[in-house]
């Protein structure tokens, strides 16, 4: 079973239906011992960094993912569950992350040419730079769909691709079990199913 | 880059799409569903339902084909028409809207743009702007059209981007159904302002507007359109080669 955290971080919906459709067996829960139980996870997320990571400990779902990924399940950040597998953010402030990749969360203005738009909204291609297992179904190039503001500022040995926004922003990461994509792949037509599906192979 | 974005639009009324007609290779052109699925797979970048329905029993059927579209077409998805409250966005986000825009009833009740965005984030807040020249200068209506609000069009947009919205659809009703073009001198104008992302509504004819629009007016992030994506005029694998070929970066 595949489990979408739930830490109260805004709506789930479209991440469930879209596993649904490439036929997972999937769950969204609150539940530590359900995540505990299972044999992936997704960590989802949108908004603000420090008021996800509230939530995320707060309500114990943190901690059970932690572990979960430590004895070495598959685990998928997704947006700003992405950004919490870092050791911090700079969103308003510096908030600790779950710490399972070293690097911070920065502004992408920090990143890209002045005068372009933030966040950065719509379909951007990706440029692999490592291959990996997530990208089997994909094709370097390929576009993916992004709405964010910030993005993980990480040594290279863990981007796996990356994205040109007047600028290099960091697109997807991954260290040993642990993998997260920036864009959102349940929102990134056929190629975001084919990330979902190769990650579901995953064990 | 980001690649620039085609939209169509789908009006729905009583469950069904408002002006859709022929297809090949498609059974029911007016169910909301299967056009979403075919522009989908068309490559479509986004897709707006416009819920044009007066009724509460509508609104509920509206609900369900969004959710019944969310659960089957996996591209952004946009629902407009009759969002009065915060409420409405937390009804249909829960159906699987991805953003949500707002028109006439932000006109009444601006502050309705700054407690969505508290609540669901910029990204999630769309500003709808009908919008056309009177005298010298560019006017805001409200009502689909219908009432002059006397309000300017900058400084409605200005205050709409200091509320906190996040995205703006920009609809020239000089230009909507004359099918000549966009509205680059609005356009222009708006994108000059806006550091958000505008999409350009109202006017597209051919597959050379969509260029002129992204050539002449670079702040513009998107194109959308109905009657022509609905009657076929311009298949949407079409445009994109197209414009790929007149060097705008579009997602194939």
């Amino acid at each position: 079973m595949t489990a979408i955290i739930d830490y109260g971080v805004g709506n789930l919906f479209s991440l469930a239906c879209s596993l649904k459709a490439i036929g997972a067996d999937c769950e969204v829960t609150d539940s530590a011992e359900r995540i505990r139980g299972a044999d992936r996870v997704i960590l989802p997320g949108v908004g603000a960094f420090g008021d996800a990571q509230k939530k995320l400990f707060s309500s114990g779902l943190g901690q059970a993912a932690l572990e979960r990924a430590k004895e070495g399940v598959p685990l998928l950040g997704i947006c700003v569950g992405m950004q919490l597998l870092f050791d911090r953010s700079l969103e308003f402030g510096s908030f600790p992350g779950l710490g399972l990749i070293p690097g911070e969360v920065r502004y992408i203005g920090e990143a890209i040419r002045p005068g372009l738009k933030i966040p950065q909204i719509g379909w951007n291609a990706l440029s692999i730079r490592k291959p990996h297992p997530l990208f089997k179904y994909i094709h370097d190039g390929d576009y993916v769909y992004f709405v964010h503001s910030y993005h993980a500022v990480t040594p290279k040995e863990y981007v796996i691709a990356d994205t040109d926004y007047g600028g290099t922003l960091t697109g997807a990461v991954a260290r040993e079990n642990v993998m997260g994509c920036q864009f959102h792949p349940e929102k990134s037509g056929e190629v975001g199913l084919n990330i979902l599906r190769a990650f579901l192979e995953m064990r | 880059m980001i690649a620039k974005r085609i939209i169509p639009c789908l009006d729905v009324r009583d469950g069904r799409v408002v002006k859709g007609t022929r297809f090949q290779g498609l059974s029911d052109v007016a169910s909301p569903v299967d056009l979403a699925a075919y522009y989908s797979q068309q490559g479509a970048d986004e897709l707006v339902f416009y819920d044009i329905t007066a009724s509460s029993d509508g609104r509920k059927i509206f609900t369900d084909i969004l959710a019944e579209a969310a659960s089957k077409v996996f591209i952004p998805l946009t629902v407009g028409g009759g969002i009065g409250s915060v409420e409405d966005f937390d009804r249909v986000l829960k159906c699987g809207a991805d953003k949500v825009s707002v028109n006439s009833c932000a006109l009444r009740n601006p502050a309705l743009i700054r407690e969505a965005a508290n609540k669901y984030g910029s990204q999630c807040v769309v500003l709808s702007v009908d919008a056309r020249r009177v005298g010298g200068s560019f006017r805001v209506f409200a009502k689909g059209g219908r009432e002059d609000t006397g309000l300017d069009l900058l400084e409605w947009i200005k205050k709409g981007l200091d509320l906190g919205a996040g995205e703006i659809v920009l609809n020239s009703m000089d230009t909507d159904g004359v099918k000549e073009g966009f509205d680059l001198e609005m356009l222009s104008m708006v994108a000059e302002i806006a550091h958000v992302p505008v999409i350009a509504s109202g006017g597209a004819g051919k597959m050379e507007d969509f260029a002129a629009l992204f050539r002449e007016v670079p702040g513009v992030d998107a194109g959308l359109a109905a009657s022509i994506f609905h009657y076929g005029e311009v298949k949407i694998p079409d445009l994109k080669e197209y414009l790929r070929n007149e060097n705008i970066n579009v997602r194939i």
